[in-house]
């Protein structure tokens, strides 16, 4: 049976950093190009449900056997990150959800494990990369996420046939980071590239003979890691120089850790054509190669949101000061107001359809929408005759707004909007990724998942609107 | 059915209403204390004739141990009432049916609140645990989502709503100059209140009603008794309560340009009172100014402008002291602030003295001198959509 990709999709936030922005600030570092920056309400877990979001709504999607979720930067630890995803995606229980992270190898992993699985499979893979003030990690790496589904033709039709993957694995000491760091040391890089080369070579030498394909056969090579210069070098190692290489991406979103090797590889197949050869490597304490197949299928698969278009469509004005401020290198002055509060786990539990998937309720006699979702209908007042409504992918208009400068935000003002759903439900949200300027009565609105604050340690999920560009 | 009301039964004879302001060198107790005894001695009553206590705090103590504790009440009921920003109005409210169900004598609402002590900017709710879903924006960003929604509805373009809002800041400043209780006693320029640095939406710092502490209390009896301790009470004509079901933010077709709750309180209150055109048979209202857009569209609701004309009867000055319908005389929550337990009483004291014509000179109306005799008490809780709403009509005559 046929198996490969059956679905991708990927979520690069809307922020970009101006490179250049670190050296007007530090008087050093930066360079040319952006890096794309998760808002101060994203995470590794909010990127993922929102590339997850952008897979689901470009294919008839099935039901995973299971959600992998990948990431260096996990919100939690202890506490699984993928429920977070199965619950905003509204999966049934019986969908197994799991974490692998820790690396960007876990992406590989991830990878490797549903390709080898029978059963369609949801892989999750996002991160918030930093680094020091001024470090070549803090202007050369970015934010995404990105999620691949993995299944057979009974699933949905395969439009990347999985021809094969090799491995070479070999502990040596090129990148680390101790948990509760929130940037990686390196070692000396031109050592780390003396071994990846050999690593490379390993690994494509192998792929080739266990698929029985040869260098010729490749019609695009799709390289990423967070070792710059081996990836800069690695299509040679690996034999396949002569090959178009597939765009890096780091100019302008910077390398995306445990998502890059996905983003990247969407990005190809959001213009592949039927049966091209894509070799994807990727370097991250080895070497991984796996080859993939376009097949007709492609040609009728249309990505809701392609990685182009996202990449054009994010905002560069971002300054330096906020981008520091969001990710916690820059300690600023509160609002002279309460400390946030967590949301209680009983009251969470309870209430998860709503609370992760947005999921509303509707009175079966009038129609009317409810947000959250009640037992009595404001219209009428009928008792216990609802049926419940998802609405995360439902657009909205704005019916009134304003900007609050006085709530606590860790990114002031707050922007907050009454919100009429297409089709009824009216809620009043929070607008994030975007300018106070931009809000208006009658502005188009989306849904998108995101963190809303971290308190004692709990990540609150829930969904604010976003402006519709 | 209906709310058949208690007109001509209670009577006020007595009130007491300290300065509301930053004091930082009193506490709760002290503020108790001193409110409570100015309203025995201006009833001419001591602490033992009353008979029962209702207590109104939002978050200032728990139970009636707040009062009787610092006034030493000689073990008699008393009820502490909680219904958000019109807790106050609520103390009262209650202990006035006391009396008219016949149960007690004299009863004594009291309404008091410490804000200052929490070291915060605004309002600080106590928050329930709960699932991290609500949308957390403070009160003056609650209630600024009028302002574009009215001047979008009304063809009111932002310049011109800022200018309404700004007048009626204006106004309420310029009343509160002339009362030595408020916690701001200066009149402020419109290009001052214009000017001011933003808090939410168009609303800027002068928009906003202070913070501050306070407390009130007021003597009620039953109507035949009133003259045994007061030359000139004040009779309760309407007492009116709405809590309803919170539909605005759910309900697209809620517009933001009105409070039903209020509408609906107050159209009960006229009821009760027999009020068939408030507008000029009111001699005066007290309403519930927390955020200046709050009062342009209450406005509306209570009926002393026409739907969507409120903004130009603000600007016509048609509020002002001076005005048809004085609102506000004593300079109003943007005055006084807002300590949350003593606001409506404090509201019911300036009916207490315009009324008798006890305010002070600069500040008397001059509609009671054309034969009007009664005044109006409003408060809402909440924000736009979601509220609980007061409203009182007491009066200086019977019938």
């Amino acid at each position: 049976m046929t198996r490969g990709i059956i679905g991708y999709g990927v979520h690069v936030p809307y922020y970009r950093l101006q490179r250049s922005a670190i050296g007007a600030a530090l008087g050093t570092g930066g360079g040319k190009g952006t890096r794309a920056v998760a808002s101060y309400d994203e995470d590794a877990t909010s990127m993922s449900v929102e590339a997850a979001r952008a897979a689901l709504r470009s294919f008839d999607a099935p039901i995973p056997a299971a959600i992998y979720f990948t990431s260096s930067t996990p919100p939690y630890l202890d506490k699984t990150n993928a429920n977070a995803v199965h619950a905003a995606l509204n999966y049934p229980s019986d969908v197994l959800a799991v974490d692998m992270v820790g690396s960007v190898r876990s992406t590989t992993g991830a990878v490797t494990a549903a390709l080898h699985d029978r059963r369609p499979i949801l892989v999750t893979a996002a991160d918030v990369r930093t680094g020091r003030p001024g470090s070549s990690d803090e202007a050369q790496l970015g934010d995404a996420g990105a999620a691949v589904m993995i299944g057979s033709d009974d699933d949905a039709p395969v439009i990347a046939e999985w021809i094969g993957s090799a491995s070479a694995t070999h502990e040596f000491l090129d990148r680390w980071r101790a948990p509760g760091w929130n940037y990686s040391r390196v070692w000396e890089e031109r050592f780390g590239e003396s071994v990846y080369k050999l690593l490379v070579a390993e690994a494509a030498t192998k792929a080739f003979k266990d698929t029985e394909r040869s260098a010729a056969d490749v019609d695009k090579v799709v390289v990423s890691g967070l070792h710059a210069r081996s990836v800069r070098s690695a299509a040679g190692a690996a034999g396949v120089g002569a090959a178009p290489t597939a765009e890096d991406l780091t100019p302008t979103i910077g390398m995306t850790g445990n998502a890059h090797s996905l983003v990247a590889l969407a990005n190809v197949l959001d213009t592949a054509q039927p049966h091209e050869t894509i070799m994807l490597v990727t370097l991250a304490d080895g070497c991984d190669v796996s080859i993939f197949r376009t097949t007709d299928a492609i040609t009728d698969y249309t990505s809701a949101n392609p990685v182009t278009a996202q990449i054009a469509d994010g905002n560069d004005g971002l300054d330096y000061a906020t981008f520091l401020s969001w990710r916690g290198f820059l300690d600023r002055e509160p609002p002279r107001r309460p400390d946030p509060v967590p949301p209680a786990g009983p009251p969470s539990e309870r209430n998860v359809a709503w609370k992760f998937a947005l999921v509303g309720s509707r009175d079966r006699s009038t129609g009317a929408v409810h947000l959250p979702p009640q037992r009595v209908s404001v219209k009428g007042g009928a008792v216990d005759d609802m049926e419940m409504v998802p609405m995360a992918e439902i657009e909205a208009t704005v019916a009134t707004y304003t900007i609050d400068r006085l709530a606590y935000s860790p990114s002031p003002p707050t922007i907050a909007v009454v919100i009429d759903f297409d089709g009824g439900g009216r809620f009043t949200s929070e607008l994030t990724d975007a300018d106070p300027d931009e809000v208006h009565i009658g502005l188009r609105v989306r849904m998108t998942f995101r963190n809303t604050l971290t308190a004692d340690g709990v990540q609150n999920y829930f969904w604010k609107a976003t402006p519709i560009r | 059915m209906g709310s058949r009301g208690i007109k001509d039964q209670v009577a006020i004879v007595g009130m007491g209403c300290t300065e509301f302001g930053e004091h930082f060198d009193r506490s709760i107790d002290d503020m108790i204390i001193e409110a409570a005894h100015a309203a025995y001695d201006s009833a001419g009553i001591a602490q033992d004739d009353v008979d029962a206590f209702w207590f109104g705090t939002l978050g200032s103590g728990t139970s009636g141990l707040t009062i009787s504790k610092p006034l030493k009440i000689d073990y008699k009921p008393v009820t502490r009432v909680e219904n958000m920003c019109a807790t106050g109005s609520e103390a009262f409210r209650n202990a006035a049916y006391a009396v008219a169900s016949g149960a007690f004598d004299v009863v004594v609402a009291l309404g008091a609140e410490k804000l200052k002590d929490n070291g915060m900017s605004g309002l600080v709710g106590a928050q329930l645990p709960d699932d991290g879903t609500k949308t957390n924006i403070t009160a003056p960003a609650s209630f600024s989502l009028l302002a574009p929604a009215y001047g979008e509805k009304y063809g009111v373009d932002r310049h011109t709503m800022k200018e309404v809002m700004t007048r009626i800041a204006w106004k309420n400043h310029f009343n509160g100059a002339r009362n030595p209780r408020a916690q701001f006693q200066k009149e402020v320029s419109t290009e001052t209140i214009c000017n001011a640095p933003l808090i939410a939406g168009d609303l800027g710092i002068f928009d906003c009603s202070g913070v501050s502490d306070g407390a009130a209390a007021a003597v009620l009896v039953r109507a035949e008794d009133a003259h045994k301790y007061c030359d000139n009470p004040l009779y309760v004509k309407a007492l009116a309560f709405t809590s309803g079901p919170g539909a605005g933010p759910l309900d697209p077709d809620y517009d933001y340009t009105t409070f039903v709750e209020v509408a609906r309180c107050a159209q009960d209150a006229y009821e009760q009172a027999g009020v068939a055109d408030p507008r000029t048979e009111i001699a005066m209202a007290e309403v519930h100014d927390c955020f200046t857009p709050t009062e342009l569209v209450l406005m509306e609701d209570l009926q002393f402008s026409k739907r969507g004309e409120g903004w130009e009867d603000v600007l016509a000055g048609t509020f002002d002291l001076d005005g048809e319908l004085p609102i506000n005389p004593d300079g109003g929550l943007k005055s006084f602030g807002h300590p949350i337990g003593a606001s409506g009483l404090r509201m019911l004291f300036e009916c207490w003295l315009q009324l008798r014509k006890e305010a002070p000179p600069e500040r008397q109306i001059l509609s009671v001198d054309k034969g009007k005799t009664l005044g109006m008490t409003h408060n809402l809780g909440g924000r736009p959509g979601e509220c609980v709403s007061f409203a009182a009509i007491v009066g200086s005559e019977l019938g």
